[in-house]
């Protein structure tokens, strides 16, 4: 990190504390900000009244129980080989078990760093049957869709997929949304920092629309700090200025229409459903299901049924243009809370942390019994959850301790 | 077809004579002696350090080094780190059955190799096979004896507040290495290992008078785990810059691709000498020339304030990032598992 550099955010948060007159709440929506923001004490760095909350940007963390009590009925299943990413390995289901405890018993768990190495495994292994659990927002779906269509293009009969894909945008609406039985929305945010590389697979287009909706700031960020705090700046000059619009502060990176390669994977593959999301609920419009034409052969809760176990996830009829993904519907449903043992019996606020509601120090089990080797609730299992975040980088109370001397 | 360790090859007969002879022999200071039970060895009068070390790795062979390299390397570090010379090493193997005859030999020709580059003897050692499927290819356990040269002892006991911290180079790069070479990336130019001796550095920061009152190697756990258990044995607090913590660009950025923090990425070549502040120039002449670095100091965590919020978070870290502000460094918690987007 260049003495340049630090100057530089030095310059951009004095400049956010010039133009800020008043208390703002801003939401980053992606795991990898948070961190980014926890990882360089980036909230130190605010003027006060600006305050950042935690979105639900990590895939680990929203994937529902359900899904994973399904990877874990299929890992247990003999001659089965689960595939996934590092993360999802750990979390636990409607139960404390993993993927990583299942495979400590015998199992044959694997994990993938890139969905195209489970081709790899499926052809190595004709006699057996390889299952990939597919997770994540609109930037690792097109790596699962490439997938698909290898898989179709080789004919591999032993491969499937349990694909819990999920959409940002329809989230950030549901967030805005009045909580149940309560005047106040869900959550406090007054302006969003988009997730910068969801928005470079997707673009612009559906974000505008919810600025238009919610008449609130929308920022696209990247993930440096001082991208963050420009970002920071730009969404409060927003704020002052009460002028609500989509400011794409990613450029280098995202294009208004996104990545027209990785949208048409996805408009092939995938149709935009209604998807649970752990600690969030039913989220419409919230995720991405296989298409028919490819579920038929690929989807692994076809090819091995487990009665009521699986899928809640509804197709909607879509009519979007060639290659569009956009939101199918304007109007939002309540979101109902999903039931999640894990977090419901004891003192985790896995869903508070989730919807932005609460702070993973407010919570009581944080450090104290629930850490990233017992975790209670999923934003404590990923490296991307905000529990996570703050029991690894967590900012010291003080935090305006003098550096120590170079003594020399 | 080529040839394969067979169970036969651990049993005992003529085939276990046939390993021994061909491969492992050549190993021993003395190919031609005869082979006894124990090997008897001359010491020069003194102290000893004798520290032990079992080396499982997947893969076997990975970028800048392979798991004989390690082994020899790692046990003769871990010596050094007690203000030891390497002197005699033990090398038992456990092998799978099916193990490749071919990569068995490259593993050995890099155990030997890396005895010369330690200058330090294989003296005894024990071969056993396992059926396919019970160990990982291989897996080798040493012991190693060492010659205590330093004139005080070196250790966390001797760790006093106000010690200065100093890197003996950048982290990571074994960690980072074996990780990608798991994952099937493939940096260009590749990222190797930075497995090496570390006796050398401890010898000449002897030489220039220092008097470390720890060195410890930065190896499984990375920075972050060794500062936290010298912390945790001091009862003291760590204080860390981390714009001055040497991490190569390569590491940084296969880190934040796979989400991982480089300081819990293991080194097999680093060191961190915990020395007074009086030393510290001394310990800097040495190190810096090698890429090494001061990167922060121990404290009573009385003291300052900051550490209640890492007591909070089982850590007695605090860094300070180049933007001045402040975090808790908290050590890995188990495997370090890549991110998924």
């Amino acid at each position: 990190m260049s003495a340049a550099l630090a100057a530089q955010l030095a310059a951009t948060a004095a400049e956010l504390a010039a133009c800020t007159t008043r208390p703002w709440t801003l939401m980053e929506v992606c795991g990898g900000q948070t961190h980014a923001i926890l990882r360089w004490g980036l909230a130190q760095l605010l003027p006060p009244g600006v305050r950042l909350i935690h979105g639900p940007g990590c895939p680990v963390c929203v994937t529902p129980a359900a899904t994973v009590d399904a990877a874990l009925a299929l890992a247990r299943r003999p001659g089965v080989i689960l595939c996934s990413y590092g993360d999802m390995l750990r979390v636990p289901g409607s139960t404390a078990t993993s993927l990583l405890a299942l495979r400590a018993e015998g199992a044959d768990v694997r994990l993938l760093t890139s969905p195209l190495q489970a081709l790899a495994i499926a052809r190595a292994h004709p006699d057996r049957e390889v299952v990939f659990l597919a997770v994540g927002f609109e930037t690792t779906a097109p790596a699962t869709a490439v997938l698909a269509l290898a898989v179709r293009a080789e004919g591999l009969a032993n491969l499937s997929l349990l694909s819990a894909h999920v959409r940002v945008a329809p989230a950030m609406e549901v967030l805005l949304q009045p909580d149940a039985g309560s005047p106040d929305p869900l959550c406090a945010v007054q302006g969003f920092l988009a997730a910068g590389h969801v928005c470079g697979v997707i673009g612009t287009t559906e974000l505008e629309e919810l600025v238009e909706r919610r008449a609130l700031p929308v920022v696209v960020s990247g993930f440096e700090p001082l991208e963050l705090m420009r970002a920071i700046l730009a969404c409060v000059r927003l704020l002052e200025a009460a002028t609500p619009r989509l400011l794409n502060a990613y450029a280098p990176v995202v294009r208004p229409e996104g990545n027209p390669a990785a949208r048409a994977l996805l408009a092939e593959v995938f149709a935009v459903v209604d998807q649970p999301w752990r600690g969030l609920g039913l989220i419409p419009g919230g995720g991405l299901a296989l298409r028919e034409s490819y579920a038929a052969s690929l989807d692994a809760e076809r090819r091995f049924p487990r009665p009521g176990a699986f899928g809640s996830a509804s197709e909607i009829t879509v009519s979007p243009g060639p290659g569009s993904l956009a939101s199918p519907r304007g109007g939002i449903a309540t979101p109902i809370p999903e039931a999640d043992p894990a977090s419901a019996s004891g003192p985790c606020i896995a869903a508070a942390i989730l919807r932005g509601q609460a702070s993973p120090l407010q919570c009581p089990a944080f450090g104290q019994g629930c850490t990233p080797e017992h975790p209670l609730g999923a934003p404590m299992v990923s490296s991307e959850g905000a529990c996570a975040a703050y029991h690894h980088d967590r900012p010291p109370p003080h935090s305006a301790h003098p550096a120590p001397e170079v003594p020399r | 077809m080529s040839e394969r360790i067979l169970l036969g090859h651990g049993g005992g007969g003529s085939l276990s004579q046939g390993l021994i002879d061909r491969e492992m022999r050549p190993l021993y200071t003395d190919p031609g002696a005869p082979l006894h039970d124990a090997a008897s060895l001359a010491l020069p009068h003194g102290r000893l350090a004798f520290s032990t070390d079992g080396y499982v790795v997947n893969p076997l062979e990975f970028p800048g080094g392979d798991i004989g390299r390690l082994e020899v390397v790692g046990t003769c570090n871990d010596l050094a780190m007690a203000g030891a010379r390497p002197w005699a090493l033990s090398l038992a193997l456990i092998l799978e059955e099916g193990l490749e005859l071919a990569l068995l030999r490259r593993i050995l020709a890099s155990v030997a190799a890396a005895a010369t580059d330690c200058a330090v003897q294989v003296v005894t050692g024990d071969t056993k096979v396992v059926e396919r499927g019970k160990a990982d290819g291989a897996f080798l356990t040493t012991s190693g004896i060492g010659l205590l040269v330093a004139a005080e002892p070196i250790g966390p006991g001797r760790i006093e507040a106000g010690d200065q911290l100093v890197v003996s180079g950048d982290l990571g790069r074994h960690g980072m290495a074996i990780l990608m070479a798991r994952h099937g990336i493939e940096p260009h130019p590749p990222l190797l290992s930075d497995c090496a001796p570390l006796w050398p550095l401890v010898e000449a920061l002897l030489a220039r008078g220092v008097r470390p009152h720890c060195l410890r190697d930065l190896t499984r756990g990375g920075l972050a785990s060794a500062l936290q258990e010298l912390a945790t044995e001091a009862g003291m607090g760590v204080r860390l810059i981390e714009e001055r913590i040497p991490v190569a660009a390569a590491v940084r950025r296969g880190a934040d691709l796979l989400g991982l923090d480089p300081l819990h990425l293991a080194s097999e070549g680093r060191l961190v000498a915990v020395v007074a502040p009086a030393d510290l120039e001394a310990s800097l002449a040495v190190l810096e020339p090698q890429g090494g670095a001061w990167i922060g100091a121990l404290e009573r965590q009385e003291d300052p304030q900051g550490f209640e919020g890492a007591a909070q978070a089982g850590s007695r870290l605090l860094l300070r990032t180049a933007f001045g502000s402040e975090r808790v460094l908290t050590p890995p918690s188990g495997d370090l598992l890549p991110r998924i987007c």
